[in-house]
Parts: C-alpha cells; sequence; structure tokens
C-alpha cells in the first residue's frame, strides 16, 4: 500500500529566512513572506511576526513557485490498481508538485467532458490543480478527431494521443487546425509506430548485444519533423512530448531559430540514464520506457538543450505500472517508470549540483514554462497572489527507496539511489504538507 | 577457478572456463562410446527443462544429457507467453523450484529470460536460448566440433551466414570465438545485420557482403537457418533471391577452390540457405555437431552443479 499523505490546512503562515526563487521575476533572494488567508500578503525582510501565525524556519531552503509536472499518467479510469488520482496527486506533492497535468491514455481514454470533469472533481480533495489533457483523437485511434471545443469548456488545456504519435500526418494536421482554432497545444509524443513496431529498447551496439528488438531514433525524428513542418503550415502551437533524440533536438533548434511555435520537454531519466543500463542491470524492466533510454551522445545533447533553451521543460512521464506486469522478461514488461518522486533529486544531482544548470533557470522549465505553454494561470511570488510553493533543499541528500512511495507503484529504476535535492514542503490551497523525513 | 552456476551465455566467460567446459566435454564423449554411455554423475540432482518455445533437437540433446548423468529430469514444455497463460514466468519458476529442484534449464522466445529466473530462483540456471540474445551451449558444441576438425581454435577463421539480427547462435559463437583467438565475420543481407556491431562485438569482427567471399576467406563456415517469416515481415524479398545471392552451394565452394567445413545449427531449410547436397557432403560436420551437442551439454550441467573440483582432479567422467 502506498503512504499516506497527511497534510494540514493553514490559512496563515510566516516563512522566516529562505532563499526565495522565481525566474519569470527574476527573483532570487533571502527574506520573509507572510501568508494570510492562503494569500502572499507581505515579502520582505525582518517581518514582524503576526500573532497566532505559524512560523517555518526556512533557513538553508529555497523557496519557489510551486512546481508543475505537465505529463504525468494517473491511470484513472481503468487502472485504478496502479494508480489513482489520489494517489497521483499525492506523489505529486510529495514530489513537490503543486500542478499536474494527467495524459489521456486512460481506459476509456480521456475523450469526453465526462471523464475530464471526473478527472478534475477528484483532484479537488488533494493539494494539486489537474489540469487534464484529452486525447487528440477519439478512443486515441487515430481516426477521428475528438470532440476538442467541448473537452475545453470542460477544463482540458492541450490535446495529445500519448503513447502513440497522432496516427497521420492528416489526422496531425487537422488536430493542429482545430487545437488552434481553441488556443491550446498539440502534444505530440514523437514516434513512427511503422518503425518501432515490437520495439524494446533503443536500436543500438546494446540492442545488438543484448538481442532485443531496436527503436531507432530515426522514428522520433521524423515525427518531430512531421509536426514542426505541420506547426509552420498551420501556425499551431506544438509541444512535443519526452523527447530523447539528439537529431530531434536538432531540428527543433532549427524551428525555434525560425520563430516557429515549437517548443518540447525532456525526462529525468532521459537526462540521468543511457540505453547502457538495460544491458548493466541485465534486462531490468524497470530500464524500459518509451521513448526508450538513448545513447550517450543523445543524453549529452540533451543537457545542452537544456542549457541553450532549445528544450523548455522539464517533465517526468510519471508511468506507475503493477509489480506483477514489471516482473516479468522484458519483452512482455509494459513501457514506463514513475518519476514524480525522483524528479527533484534528479534534476538537483545531475544539472544543478554538477553546475550544468543554474538553480533558477532549472526551476524555470517545472514553473514558468509549462503553465506558459498550457495556458494556466501564472504563479508568482508576490504580494496578492494566492500562495503556491514548492519548498526544498537543493543540498541536502536521501536515498530513494521504492518501498516508501507515495504513488500506488514501485517501478523505478533509482531504487537505492543517493540523491541531493529534497522535498521539504509544499503550500497549495490553503493546506500544507511538510515532508516528516526531512 | 571460480566458476558461476549459471550459463547465462558466452558473453564475458573466461578462455579458462571455456577451455575447461570443451575438456570436460571430450572426456563426457568417450562415455558417449561405451556399451553402456552412463555415469553416475549427477545422481539424486533433479534437473528441470523449462520448453517455453518449440524445441526438439536442443530438448532432446539436453535429456539426453541428463539422464546419461544419472540425474532426474523433468520436462516442462508450454508455447506462448507466460503472460497469454494467465501465469506470470516468476509464478511458473517458483513453483518448480518450490518442489526441491538443483538446475533449471531454460528456452524462451524472449531476450533475457534466462537472467530473469536468476533474480527469481535459488537454483543454477542453463540458458537452452533466450530469444535473440544467446544459445551459449550451442556455441560450445559448434567451438567443439571445430577443435576437434582442425585440433585447434586458435588462429582459424570461422564465418557466419545468414540472418545475424535475430540469431541466438551467431551471438553465442561471436563471443565464444573471438575469446578462444578465433578469427570471425559475419555475411548476410544488410537488413539482417543488427545494428553498430563493431560496437557491440569488437573491431575484430569482419563484415563480408558476399557470401563468396566470406567462403573464400573462411576455414569453416557456419551456416544459420533463416526463418521463414523474415519475407513477410518485409525484410527479404524473396527465399528465391535470398538462396541466389546467400545460399551456401557446392558450386560457390568449387569456385572458392578450398576445403571449406560447413556447419549448421539445424534445423535446415534444405535448398534455402544451404544446398541439399551439400549439407550430407564431405564438407559437413553437422552430424557430428549434434553428438558433441550431448557430451557438451553433459560438461556443463556437471561443472556448473559443482564438479568443477573432480574434473580438475581427473575424476570429471
Amino acid at each position: 500500500m502506498p503512504r499516506k499523505l497527511e497534510t494540514k490546512s493553514i490559512k496563515n503562515l510566516l516563512i522566516r529566512g529562505a532563499r526565495f526563487i522565481d525566474p519569470s521575476q527574476s527573483l532570487d533572494q533571502h527574506g520573509d513572506l507572510v501568508i494570510e488567508n492562503g494569500l502572499i500578503s507581505r515579502f520582505g525582510n525582518n517581518l514582524p511576526a503576526p500573532q497566532n501565525f505559524e512560523m517555518l524556519d526556512g533557513h538553508d531552503l529555497v523557496v519557489s513557485p510551486g512546481w508543475c509536472d505537465m505529463h504525468v499518467h494517473f491511470r484513472e479510469p481503468g487502472r485504478e490498481d496502479k494508480e489513482t488520482i489520489a494517489t497521483g496527486c499525492a506523489a505529486a506533492t510529495a514530489g513537490g508538485f503543486a500542478a499536474a497535468c494527467p495524459m489521456p491514455n486512460t481506459s476509456p481514454a480521456t475523450d469526453k467532458r465526462e471523464i475530464v470533469e471526473s478527472i478534475i472533481k477528484k483532484s479537488q480533495d488533494t493539494m494539486v490543480d489537474v489540469y487534464p489533457i484529452a486525447a487528440a483523437t477519439k478512443g486515441r485511434e487515430g481516426k477521428e478527431l475528438s470532440e476538442m471545443a467541448e473537452l475545453v469548456e470542460a477544463g482540458a488545456v492541450a490535446f495529445s494521443d500519448d503513447g502513440c504519435a497522432i496516427a497521420t500526418a492528416e489526422l496531425a494536421r487537422r488536430a493542429m487546425e482545430y487545437a488552434n482554432m481553441l488556443g491550446v497545444p498539440i502534444i505530440e509524443h514523437a514516434e513512427d509506430a511503422t518503425l518501432d513496431e515490437r520495439g524494446a529498447m533503443n536500436e543500438s551496439m546494446f540492442s545488438t548485444k543484448l538481442g532485443l528488438p531496436g527503436m531507432p531514433t530515426v522514428a522520433e525524428d521524423i515525427i518531430v519533423a512531421r509536426d514542426i513542418l505541420l506547426a509552420a503550415y498551420t501556425g499551431a502551437r506544438v509541444h512535443i512530448a519526452h523527447l530523447s533524440s539528439a537529431r530531434a533536438l536538432e531540428l527543433i533548434r532549427w524551428g525555434k531559430q525560425r520563430g516557429l511555435p515549437v517548443t518540447c520537454e525532456v525526462t529525468p531519466h532521459h537526462f540521468t540514464l543511457t540505453d547502457e543500463a538495460v544491458a548493466t542491470s541485465n534486462y531490468d524492466t524497470n530500464t524500459k520506457m518509451n521513448p526508450p533510454l538513448r545513447s550517450a551522445h543523445d543524453l549529452e545533447a540533451m543537457i545542452a538543450g537544456l542549457q541553450d533553451g532549445t528544450i523548455d521543460v522539464i517533465a517526468t512521464d510519471h508511468a506507475p505500472h503493477s509489480i506483477e506486469e514489471k516482473e516479468t522478461e522484458f519483452a512482455a514488461a509494459p513501457f514506463g517508470i514513475t518519476g514524480l518522486e525522483t524528479a527533484l533529486g534528479l534534476i538537483m544531482t545531475r544539472l544543478v549540483k554538477p553546475n550544468l544548470l543554474t538553480l533558477s533557470a532549472a526551476i524555470a522549465k517545472v514553473t514558468v514554462a509549462p503553465r506558459r505553454i498550457l495556458n494556466l494561470p501564472a504563479v508568482q511570488i508576490k504580494e496578492g497572489q494566492p500562495a503556491n510553493l514548492t519548498f526544498f533543499s537543493p543540498t541536502k541528500t536521501w536515498m530513494v527507496d521504492k518501498t516508501k512511495t507515495y504513488s500506488k507503484s514501485r517501478n523505478t529504476p533509482f531504487h537505492g539511489w543517493e540523491l541531493t535535492g529534497k522535498v521539504f514542503a509544499v503550500y497549495n490551497k490553503q493546506q500544507l504538507w511538510l515532508n516528516s523525513e526531512f | 577457478m571460480i566458476i558461476s552456476k549459471h550459463l547465462l551465455g558466452l558473453e564475458g566467460v573466461r578462455r579458462e572456463e571455456i577451455s575447461l567446459i570443451l575438456k570436460t566435454a571430450q572426456s563426457f564423449k568417450e562415455v558417449l562410446s561405451r556399451p553402456i554411455p552412463k555415469v553416475p554423475t549427477l545422481r539424486g540432482k533433479t534437473i528441470v527443462n523449462l520448453f517455453f518455445e518449440a524445441s526438439t533437437r536442443t530438448r532432446i540433446s539436453f535429456e539426453l544429457a541428463e539422464k546419461r548423468l544419472s540425474a532426474d529430469s523433468i520436462n516442462f514444455a508450454s508455447s506462448g507467453s507466460s503472460v497469454a497463460k494467465g501465469e506470470t514466468l516468476k509464478d511458473t519458476v517458483r513453483n518448480i523450484e518450490a518442489m526441491k529442484i538443483d538446475m533449471v534449464v531454460i528456452r524462451h522466445q524472449a531476450s533475457g529470460a534466462a537472467h530473469f529466473l536468476t533474480q527469481c530462483l535459488e537454483a543454477g540456471v542453463i540458458n537452452a536460448g533466450d530469444g535473440q540474445h544467446e544459445h551459449p551451449t550451442q556455441g560450445l558444441l559448434d567451438m567443439m566440433t571445430l577443435q576437434e576438425k582442425f585440433g585447434r581454435l586458435q588462429g582459424l577463421k570461422v564465418a557466419i551466414v545468414g540472418d545475424i539480427t535475430h540469431s541466438r547462435v551467431a551471438r553465442s559463437n561471436i563471443h565464444g570465438l573471438m575469446t578462444m583467438g578465433v578469427e570471425v565475420a559475419v555475411c548476410g543481407p544488410a537488413t539482417l545485420l543488427p545494428r553498430d556491431i563493431a560496437a557491440a562485438f569488437g573491431q575484430d569482427l569482419l563484415v563480408f557482403k558476399k557470401v563468396d567471399e566470406a567462403i573464400q576467406w573462411a576455414d569453416a563456415v557456419n551456416v544459420l537457418r533463416l526463418q521463414l517469416e523474415r519475407q513477410k515481415n518485409g525484410l527479404l524479398p524473396s527465399l528465391r533471391e535470398y538462396a541466389l545471392h546467400f545460399g551456401v552451394t557446392r558450386r560457390r565452394l568449387e569456385d572458392a577452390k578450398r576445403e571449406v567445413v560447413i556447419m549448421h545449427p539445424g534445423p535446415i531449410n534444405r535448398g534455402v540457405e544451404l544446398e541439399s547436397d551439400l549439407a550430407d557432403s564431405e564438407f559437413s560436420v553437422i552430424l557430428d555437431q549434434v553428438t558433441n551437442g550431448v557430451a557438451v551439454r553433459m560438461a556443463v550441467l556437471y561443472l556448473k552443479s559443482g564438479g568443477e573440483q573432480e574434473v580438475m582432479n581427473g575424476n570429471g567422467a
């Protein structure tokens, strides 16, 4: 059973002596912050403590706008044995995320008003703002467009057939045109299915050695190229999900240089692990995901893309699966790993600590950028704004333990890893969660 | 020498261990020629043959090896993936292990299935072929056959011809032969050669585009079985074209004007990858491979069940 998230309803709070970072206003300063009735009422130095306020000592802590993961799988409706909206949101909070966008590959697919509304409704008791992404085509079958206008009215913030690409160029074009009319982006899972059929890992010297059918990077590149050209042709906004190929990154860089409305995200595992992990782990199915772990060359390109801004967003692609589905032969196991509870630690350990990315740039990729791409309400550390905050230590170390997750699932390749960077607390919706293991 | 109780593949297996297995296999081969071809070596040991994929010769070969060693052997055969059956592979094997067994021989259609078993079981695991990954006892019996034929392995030239991508026999041969100092080449249609082959197996691995060049170069040619579904999957224009351009024929051997040993892991598609007449010719050592298969598997089962010490003392058979 997953752990239960203990939250407290707190309207008034004083945070003392923390380092506040808000990339949207180039803010990076130490100070105090007062929350009254869930709103930021004062921000400054040596603020007097109002009476009957709870106080948090912020020394050695960073406080940023609440993090937003624009790519998660909460499995509800359909596979509540793996995750529910409640447990997914608990995992999000524990990972420092105050907002999450569940993908539509539920069962049935999130392609109807009622499903979108039900996802939002079920998230209301949690500390997480949940913004569903709806299916671009009915049933994610790649045949007919979903009823996008109604889905946007119900609360969908983008469209995707995630799990696979929108099946044909024609349909992708029409989905873009229609989504553009509604002012929302298309999020593409870039994978040419014909090139990846039966594939289980990146096609490389390691797939050759291990005798596993390969998934070539060109399968990703082709759809990225297709969609950039369609974005140019239609004017629609396209966001490439979980980028993993160096060449696909080059294509996006090319598109951005020409001012095309293209954005993209990368997952922590794609800037942390390579396909060699499949070999060194002796076919551990927690190294199986889609897109697959790529080569060291691709990984280096992802880091360069984060540095030069070609990659806008870090998103987890949190993909919970049951133990019995993952404890099997590699070819039979489903794709995906959990990500919400390890993201912050991996971002700090792999990017910030080795000085590959500044703290502020890293925070921008999980706060400002995803909310801008999805037109979500901006979250800022500013007087008068609703308090929506993530508190963490960028230097504290901890050990990943898959038996202690808030997610219902444990399919992580990072079990036993020592990570630097630990979540201390999240404040959102007038509620506070404090990490009891900090 | 410390050797693992498992045999999952020939990748990473050291030269001394391969030599020990081949030497032990020679003494077991002598046992097989006795009037009563049986030794009590593994009496009281229980070995389960788990075959999740159709197999005739490998299964019979392992069974015979077990019987010749006086082990108690049980066969479990199931086609289709464990998922399709409704029971996971892990549950299947843990149930079997609960019946107190010493060793498992596994054939499975998924690469890595034998590795997976080692994570579920205490018993020793012998890989009898996992997907497209490895088939180590086939690699060993091929080496034994070559050693018998040529009196050595070091410095030999062996060409592996056919569908390299999907072949576990090719992978085990490449790893084993290269460890033993054999020069190895592969030859096959571009659609059936895997990606980054030099990075995967080493720069020393040669690649021939034409089968004639491979035959011209090699002391022995190991001809792989061509799975008939490769044409259906769009990897080959036709079997006819394959036979014309990659089939090993007497004519090609005569053109090469060289005595080349022909090997094949079986079963043969006569007239596709190998000319029928050639399979039965003086060049062929295919039936020696089959005979040696039993001896090699006896050696592997014996050594992996902890018999190394006795071999070192000369009491192996």
